[in-house]
């Protein structure tokens, strides 16, 4: 097993805010990783998509910094930077040349104290606008583009956190005010809900002061409210279906099965279940159903990898072009149907393994993504030195395990169809 | 609360390059070895004088279902032997080709790299082509074609290369081949130009991650070391635009709520002494977040979600092109800016604080860019693939921390030209079409998705 030891160093600060440091002296370039614990599940009922939209809201300036400039700082410094959002969480992100490390946290610290007396109506008219055409662009205009939400609204029930769009509706981001900017910037852009991790070519004692100076006079928060209890019951109880017609050219069907947040025992299980299933040419999925019966063109599996209640571990495969959705469909649950019967080898467990290993090493290689790992497991897990154990834990499964868990999650009654069919031949496959 | 001031930055520490260590073959093979012992990782990469651009006309495609169907079978072993084989390792065979060369790959544990490096060598070196393996991989292909040209970009990007290029010219046609073209390919051909371009005097092997130049070279001499074979392709013809003048064509997408822009011609190849300005005029004109483009189009306007320009580069001249999508009732008004913003750039030199933004922004992002045993080996790749000086990676941040506004203005001037752009629109034409021709830029050419300006008849 391949053994490697990220050095982690927590600190938290009185306001709150959890500090990681990650030394790494061998290119002179620093990563600094800003997670705040919120996201689309955080929104309340008419506002779906406003997290996101608050987060292109965080890039138009603070009290020191004008609209767009934050970007600009960062390039100029030759750095890079972005931030993204996901139903549980927000990121905010820059990698720059070690000598420019303060600047990265002054920017970050800005916004968190100072956001509110940069916001403006027209600066919100304008992202709402830019939010509207990435709606476009990555969900309305492009084929299969409304699984990200059509999925978690099949899985998770209406009132689950999970349930809503992610990028939301065009009605509610129309109806986003000034007043739920400042709103949603008091109740969740605080220090207590935040995670900062600086990774790469630092002084320890130097990188310390540098963020107490920028965060630590900033007032803790008054307290995130609490979601609603997430808690499902271990399966679906059935088999959900829904059948989309699309503008697309072939069938794509997304199978989901329920299963334990990550971090669970289990859910390392699913994990490697996963890879067995669907990482890889050699994968079961990909070897049944592109190379031997030639009814696929890509056949992947992967979890989502959420923390709070339950995570899903999906089957994504597409047809080719003139496979009847229902071809696809028989032949992927014959696949699933075929490892509940006979499980799985030792050589596909040690496969699935050693495809995780090298994906590991791989992720860890830039600065930039292993701060991004260490502030996920401080903010999902509580404990960022908790990634040192992730290959561990995936090691430690077993052949019986993998089985075990196979036939408890991936039954009939725990399983979720998203079915595309072209609009052309819709109902062919209901 | 007190806000603390903005920062100075501190001393900047001195970057280097991994150092390149290189080495031939007694059969010419060539090796680049780069050391970075940072991690127990190692990229190993295959660069073959074999590129889509030189493919015989009928014959598009070829260069890519090779390098696609290189581990389909390899001496005794099976295609799907082979791949268990990669996968129990940790890695995959990654094989595909680029305009200017075909290209094989794979990043694996320290541990692992002997068996794996075994592997990757029989591939390349004693593939069998399996005439089932070979028509899988052609109609898997096929799909791909027919699942790009339903997404609205890949549409987009496809009919700017058909309708900028002459129909003569490779270019004109998809770096992996056209429905048209890759129906004809099997096992027969695939094997012929396996037969006539790959072999040690084409192929230079890329060694980057935890291994010394020694170990490198000695695992190059077991695996390649007999390798005989192979000669290079005859050079591709200048390419050539399809036609004079300014350009305007919608291609119909019914009820798209966005339209698809491209706006370009004709650039440069990779190796005109302009690149390094060019390269800086770009990043102020599209290529940064902070670019006129992105700025005017996204945080003025609100038109997009994002818009940006940038220059394909090739061994020939590739295309510079403006990509952005815009809701489709402001069409007309994104095209005329995009127009403006490209007159702008050849108009007047950019302002000393626009040129640094661009310059200090590409010499501070090299050590970042260069993290991953993956990303310097690729850098290696383009290096061998374009030919580049010994010392390209050691001066490059010096280099592009010298070029001035008049270089910037300069290159504009030489390299961009509005009057011979095409605008490409793939959208709801009875949306779109009126406001475009009221512009007057050009008369409207108007075409259904179908319509394949390179295969026309």
């Amino acid at each position: 097993m391949v053994m490697m030891r990220i050095p982690v160093e927590t600190t938290t600060l009185p306001n709150g805010l959890r500090m990681i440091l990650s030394r790494d002296h061998a290119t002179p370039v620093v990563a600094v990783n800003l997670w705040y614990h919120v996201g689309s599940a955080n929104e309340r009922e008419g506002r779906t998509g406003f997290a996101h939209l608050f987060e292109h809201m965080l890039f138009q300036g603070s009290a020191q910094v004008a609209a767009n400039e934050h970007f600009e700082l960062v390039q100029r410094a030759g750095g890079t930077l972005n931030g993204s959002t996901w139903l549980d969480r927000t990121n905010y992100y820059e990698t720059l040349p070690s000598h420019q490390l303060e600047l990265a946290l002054w920017l970050e610290a800005d916004r968190m104290a100072r956001l509110l007396p940069a916001m403006t109506q027209e600066k919100l008219d304008t992202q709402r606008d830019v939010v509207k055409n990435e709606r476009r662009w990555s969900v309305d205009n492009q084929p299969y583009g409304t699984w990200w939400e059509r999925l978690p609204a099949l899985c998770f029930p209406p009132a689950h956190p999970f349930h809503h769009s992610l990028i939301g509706s065009m009605e509610h981001l129309t109806a986003a005010s000034l007043d739920d900017v400042a709103e949603f910037f008091r109740t969740y852009y605080t220090p207590d809900n935040a995670v900062l991790t600086v990774c790469g070519d630092f002084d320890e004692a130097t990188a310390r002061a540098m963020v107490e100076r920028q965060f630590g006079a900033i007032p803790r928060g008054a307290g995130r409210p609490p979601l609603p209890d997430m808690t499902l019951p271990p399966t679906f109880g059935e088999w959900k279906r829904e059948v989309v017609e699309d503008a697309v050219v072939a069938p794509r069907l997304f199978l989901a099965f329920r299963i334990p947040p990550a971090g669970d025992d289990a859910w390392y299980a699913a994990s490697l279940l996963g890879a067995v299933l669907g990482t890889g040419e050699g994968s079961r999925l990909s070897r049944a159903l592109v190379r031997e019966q030639q009814l696929a063109s890509e056949a992947t599996a992967f979890t989502f990898d959420l923390a709070k209640g339950s995570d899903l571990l999906v089957c994504d495969v597409t047809a080719r072009p003139g496979v009847a959705a229902a071809t696809l469909e028989a032949a992927v649950v014959a696949e699933i149907d075929r490892l509940l019967r006979d499980g799985v080898t030792a050589g596909e467990r040690a496969r699935a393994l050693a495809l995780y290993e090298t994906a590991w090493v791989s992720g860890i290689q830039s600065v930039g993504s292993r701060a991004d790992k260490l502030s996920q497991f401080a903010t999902y897990r509580g404990d960022a030195a908790l990634v040192n154990d992730e290959p561990a834990r995936h090691a430690a499964v077993g052949v019986d395990a993998m089985v075990d868990f196979a036939r408890a999650r991936l039954q009939p009654t725990n399983r979720a169809s998203l079915l595309y069919v072209p609009r052309a031949v819709a109902g062919v496959a209901a | 609360m007190s806000a603390p001031a903005r920062p100075s930055p501190g001393t900047a520490r001195p970057y280097e390059f991994p150092a390149v260590h290189r080495h031939a073959l007694a059969n010419g093979l060539r090796l680049v070895v780069a050391p970075m012992p940072r991690l127990p990782l190692v990229t190993v990469l295959a660069l073959v004088d074999a590129g889509a651009a030189t493919e015989a006309t009928g014959r598009e495609g070829i260069a890519t279902l090779t390098a696609r169907t290189l581990a389909e079978g390899a001496g005794a072993l099976d295609g799907a032997t082979l791949t268990a084989r990669f996968e129990s390792l940790g890695t995959a065979f990654d094989g595909s080709a680029d305009w200017d060369s075909s290209l094989a790959r794979l990043t694996v544990t320290r541990s692992r790299l002997e068996a794996a490096f075994a592997l990757f060598a029989a591939v390349l070196t004693q593939p069998t082509f399996p005439e089932a393996d070979v028509a899988r991989r052609r109609d898997e292909r096929l799909a791909e074609l027919a699942q790009q040209l339903a997404e609205p970009r890949g549409l987009a990007d496809e009919r700017f290369s058909g309708f900028l290029h002459a129909r003569e010219c490779r270019y004109a046609r998809d770096l992996a081949g056209t429905a048209h073209s890759v129906a004809g390919l099997d096992a027969v051909a695939v094997r012929a130009f396996h037969a006539a371009h790959y072999g040690p005097r084409t192929t230079t092997v890329v060694v980057v991650g935890d291994i010394t130049p020694e170990a490198a070279q000695r695992l190059a001499e077991q695996a390649f070391g007999g390798w005989t074979g192979g000669r290079a392709p005859a050079p591709m013809p200048a390419p050539r635009a399809a036609r004079e003048g300014r350009r305007l064509v919608v291609v119909e997408k019914a009820e798209a709520p966005q339209s698809e822009l491209r706006v370009g011609h004709i650039g440069v190849p990779r190796a005109h002494p302009d690149y390094l300005p060019i390269v800086v005029m770009n990043g102020i004109l599209g290529g940064l977040f902070s670019s006129r483009i992105n700025l005017n189009l996204r945080e003025r306007h609100a038109f997009t979600y994002g818009a940006s320009s940038g220059y394909d580069w090739r061994r020939g001249a590739g295309p510079f092109v403006v990509s952005t999508a815009v809701k489709s009732e402001v069409t007309d008004r994104a095209v005329v800016e995009i127009l403006r913003e490209i007159d702008a750039m050849r108009t007047a030199a950019p302002t000393a604080s626009e040129v640094s933004l661009a310059t200090e922004y590409l010499a501070g992002v090299f050590p970042i860019r260069y993290e991953t045993t993956a990303a310097v080996a690729g850098a290696l790749a383009g290096a061998t693939m374009f030919g580049l000086p010994a010392e390209w990676f050691s001066t490059y941040r010096a280099r592009i921390r010298a070029v001035t506004p008049d270089d910037v203005l300069a290159a504009a001037r030489a390299h961009l030209d509005p009057a011979r752009a095409l605008v490409l629109a793939v959208g709801d034409a009875a949306v779109i079409e009126g406001p475009l021709a009221a512009l007057g830029i050009a008369p409207v050419e108007r075409h259904a998705s179908e319509d394949d300006p390179a295969e026309a008849p």
